[in-house]
């Protein structure tokens, strides 16, 4: 066990080098950030010496063993466009993203499991029609446009919920939420909903189709014969044997959920680090780019470590009460 | 009519009132509004930006402002006179007091200009004319310049005056500078004397603005709370202000204008903006590298340069791309900023026929191909405007080659004087001619950064000439005579072809009165929610 995580987490520090390494090699054609600093106005020669001291004129390798020496330390140094720390800027930030997609994640399986259920014990149902319809849309419907959709829908013409921003935030240490405040709460609805449609509907086809597998299997077979409740059936026996898949899936899925929060929070201006780091290509803010890799890279890593780990603890035959307790994540 | 709606008005008022006990008549004054970006600092020396330089403008104040209509009018100055053409004396407003309840007085003014000349400034261009400055007293300050310059305050409405000691408390002694690694205290926190106070900042959620009590003007405005919010989505943007969630808000996007004046109680404001649009074409080459015609360059000939200018359909951009938001132009630079001549000018007239007889006379009667670059995120439907320059010009034979991309690296291309045929916009800062000629105009020479933005390498020693006189000549109508000429020369050259100015569109609610300024700056201050 101790030796399979040190080969993961070697595994891991690799993979984070490579994405580093690929990030650098993608920004010598992102265009000059030397251009973006200054005004229109600013000379040639006062351009060039910018570019010099801030050692963009170096081969791409010693910028990039610059760049993994100081982000070991943590150093991210400043951003170009806002002279702010990087690491503060991130800091700001985290809490938003992480909450939008810790509750988009909730939302898709709160309402997605429910739904995949319904539709694998209904097949011909109209509801169920109803909702791989639905699930079709929301496969085939680009975030960005449901964004806007919901918003012209609930904030322009009904007027119920906010179109932008996060509402009112309460901070607690370091962190900012704004699960505490009415407002903050009506403002996470719209960019959850719109985060969260792709995942949901993913999650609703995955149960469905498990469920379609599993009730054809003889032990639920046997379990009608002995006579037990259909609700017995359905949801303690058939159920828990579709969640393996999907409690991988949607580990998996956390980590993209963070990653394309850019086009939501853009959408809906929300204050996370994914408009952070739109702004920042718009800008050519390299810090802020490479940053910003960075930590999606590491999530990715650290979620994907923790489901290998699980698997490696569960392995090879996952017990009906691990299923339980990965339920709630 | 008035009385009606005036007693309408004060009827929603009142069941507004009846309805929501918590609205107070306080609460009516607070304006909301939104831009594309959030504002990237507080140092007013740090970036020049337009909107950021702007929006500090209500916080900071230069010696002096720019009134509704661009007019110069004394600010932190009273007023000034010329001692003689390379001193210029300045009379401070007295009993002036910074944010934090310091008193303003010329040691801030001297501070102030070295601090815009320190390493990490962005404004060394706006006092780079001037050799020192030396204090008379208190209240008087005299600046004197290296060489006559009769346009010296032009540029200052945008140069802000800093407070000294609060500075030097704070370590903020010169700008932000990112090679330093450090953050600077002034880039989150401000201490200016104008007219609104910075009461909270959260980055790209929230600025929020309260009156300054102290202020040393008269306030015209009657807000009590301003809220600004960076929303960069433009479809967001719009469902803002539609929503109600904004009282105003800016740019609009062209495609929205009717759907916001179409929305009871909300409106477009349209009006020319100072920046020119333009294209410019590489007369420095001995060949085009993309061209089909090898050891010559064609656009080293006049003949060709305004068989481009004559094959340019203006009115068809202007209605198809700018859908009639944009001020077709024969200038290169808004006849706002030119007034006394600007009328004098016509363009070349749209005509294919010419452009093609041009062509066969310059010895192209099949035309030849050329490449182009222009930015697809920098001005109002640039990628659009290229495109369309495009296809005019293949109609006379004239190949095009587009490359439109991102304004990173579109910028770091043309900079690099590596282009052909190029679309740029230009508004002088100085909002005076001799900007437009020195950088644009000039013939380019390294050393002393004379036309270093002339990225076609255009050249008429005449016109140089004219721009050192200019500089220099104190007597306006001369000197506007002179302004004449040398866009007379340029026009003949036809060394740059003008296209248009485009337009500002911004969105606000009915009830909220306010200025809009022709360079795209929103003054709080002009302000009132009725």
């Amino acid at each position: 066990m101790p030796a399979f995580i040190i080969r993961r987490l070697a595994q891991s520090v690799f993979v984070m080098l490579v994405v580093a390494m690929v990030a650098f090699l993608m920004f010598n054609y992102v265009g000059d950030p030397v251009h973006q600093m200054v005004g229109i106005e600013t000379s040639m020669q006062e351009r060039e010496a910018l570019r010099e001291a801030l050692g963009l004129n170096d081969p791409p390798l010693v910028q990039f063993a610059r760049f993994v020496g100081h982000a070991v330390q943590g150093k991210f140094g400043l951003s170009y466009q806002y002279k702010r720390p990087v690491a503060e800027l991130f800091e700001e930030r985290l809490p938003a993203t992480l909450e939008l997609s810790l509750v988009a994640a909730l939302f898709s399986l709160v309402i997605g499991i429910p739904m995949g259920v319904y539709t694998g014990l209904h097949r011909s149902g109209f509801l169920s029609r109803i909702f791989m319809t639905f699930s079709l849309i929301g496969i085939s419907l680009p975030t960005f446009l449901i964004g806007i959709l919901l918003i012209f829908v609930f904030a322009v013409i009904l007027g119920w919920l906010p179109s932008y921003g996060r509402g009112e935030v309460v901070a607690i240490g370091g962190w900012t939420t704004g699960l505490l405040t009415i407002s903050g709460l009506k403002a996470l609805i719209m960019p959850a909903i719109t985060l969260g449609m792709f995942q949901l509907t993913l999650i609703m086809r995955l149960i469905r189709s498990e469920m379609l597998e599993v009730l054809r299997t003889d032990y639920i077979k046997f379990a009608r014969a002995r006579g037990l409740t259909d609700r017995a059936i359905n949801f303690g026996h058939a159920l828990k044997n579709t969640l393996v898949p999907v409690i991988t899936i949607t580990g998996l899925q956390i980590g993209s959920i963070i990653a394309f929060a850019i086009i939501t929070e853009t959408v809906f201006q929300w204050p996370g680090m994914g408009l952070l780091f739109l702004q920042a290509i718009h800008n050519v803010d390299i810090p802020i780019m490479s940053a910003y890799l960075i930590l999606v890279a590491f999530f990715f890593v650290v979620i994907n470590l923790i489901v290998d780990i699980l698997y490696y603890v569960v392995d090879p035959r996952l017990r009906v009460d691990m299923g339980k307790a990965g339920g709630h994540g | 009519m008035r009385k009606f709606v005036l007693s309408a008005t004060l009827f929603v008022a009142v069941a507004a009132l009846c309805l929501s006990p918590l609205s107070s008549a306080a609460q009516a004054k607070t304006l909301k509004w939104a831009f594309q970006s959030d504002l990237m600092s507080l140092d007013p020396h740090s970036l020049n930006e337009t909107f950021l330089i702007g929006f500090l403008g209500n916080v900071y104040e230069g010696l002096v402002r720019r009134g509704p209509n661009l007019e110069i009018e004394p600010a932190l100055a009273e007023r000034w006179e010329i001692k003689d053409p390379t001193r210029w004396r300045f009379y401070l407003r007295k009993g002036v007091k910074f944010h934090n309840g310091n008193p303003f007085t010329a040691d801030d003014v001297i501070f102030s200009f070295h601090r815009a000349m320190s390493e990490g400034s962005d404004f060394k261009t706006r006092v780079s004319t001037v050799k020192e400055m030396k204090k008379i007293d208190d209240y008087t300050v005299d600046v004197i310049t290296k060489a006559p310059n009769p346009i010296l305050i032009s540029e200052w409405s945008s140069w802000f005056i800093m407070d000294k000691e609060w500075c030097e408390k704070h370590g903020a002694t010169e700008s932000a500078n990112v090679k330093s690694g450090k953050e600077n205290y002034a880039t989150r926190h401000e201490n200016g004397t104008g007219a609104f106070i910075v009461t909270e900042r959260q980055k790209d959620v929230k600025t929020v603005l309260e009156p300054y009590k102290d202020w040393w003007d008269k306030p015209k405005h009657n807000l009590t709370r301003v809220i600004f919010t960076p929303i960069s989505s433009d479809a967001t943007r719009v469902a803002a202000l539609l929503s109600g969630e904004v009282d105003m808000m800016y740019p609009v996007p062209v495609q929205d204008i009717k759907r916001i004046d179409r929305h009871a109680g909300t409106s477009v404001l349209v009006g020319p903006e100072l920046r020119t649009i333009f294209l410019g074409m590489n007369q420095t080459y001995d060949e085009l590298p993309c061209s089909n015609i090898k050891g010559k360059n064609p656009l080293k000939d006049v003949r060709v340069r305004k068989a481009i200018y004559q094959a340019i359909d203006i009115q068809a951009i202007k209605k198809k791309i700018m859908r009639g938001l944009s001020e077709p132009s024969a200038l290169m630079i808004s006849p706002k900023l030119f007034p006394s001549y600007a009328k004098d000018f016509k363009r070349y007239p749209y005509d294919p026929a010419a452009s093609k007889k041009l062509l066969a006379e310059a010895g192209y009667p099949n035309g030849f191909t050329m490449c182009m670059d222009a930015p697809n995120n920098r001005y109002v439907n640039d990628e659009q405007i290229a495109q369309a320059v495009a296809s005019m010009l293949a109609k006379v034979g004239i190949k095009v080659n587009l490359k439109a991309q991102p304004k990173a690296q579109y910028f770091k291309k043309v900079l690099a004087y590596d282009t052909e045929f190029y679309l740029l916009g230009w508004t002088p800062s100085s909002f005076d001619s001799w900007n437009v000629l020195y950088n644009l105009i000039d013939t380019r020479d390294p050393k002393t950064g004379r036309g270093k933005f002339n990225l076609g390498g255009y050249s008429n020693p005449k016109i140089d000439a004219l721009t050192d006189k200019i500089l220099s000549e104190t007597d306006i109508a001369k000197r506007n005579l002179m302004i004449k000429e040398a866009y007379e020369l340029l026009n003949k050259d036809v060394g740059y072809i003008p296209l248009h100015q485009q337009s500002l569109a911004w969105g606000k609610k009915d009830n909220v009165d306010l200025v809009q300024r022709a360079d795209n700056v929103f003054m709080l201050y002009f302000v009132n929610i009725k």
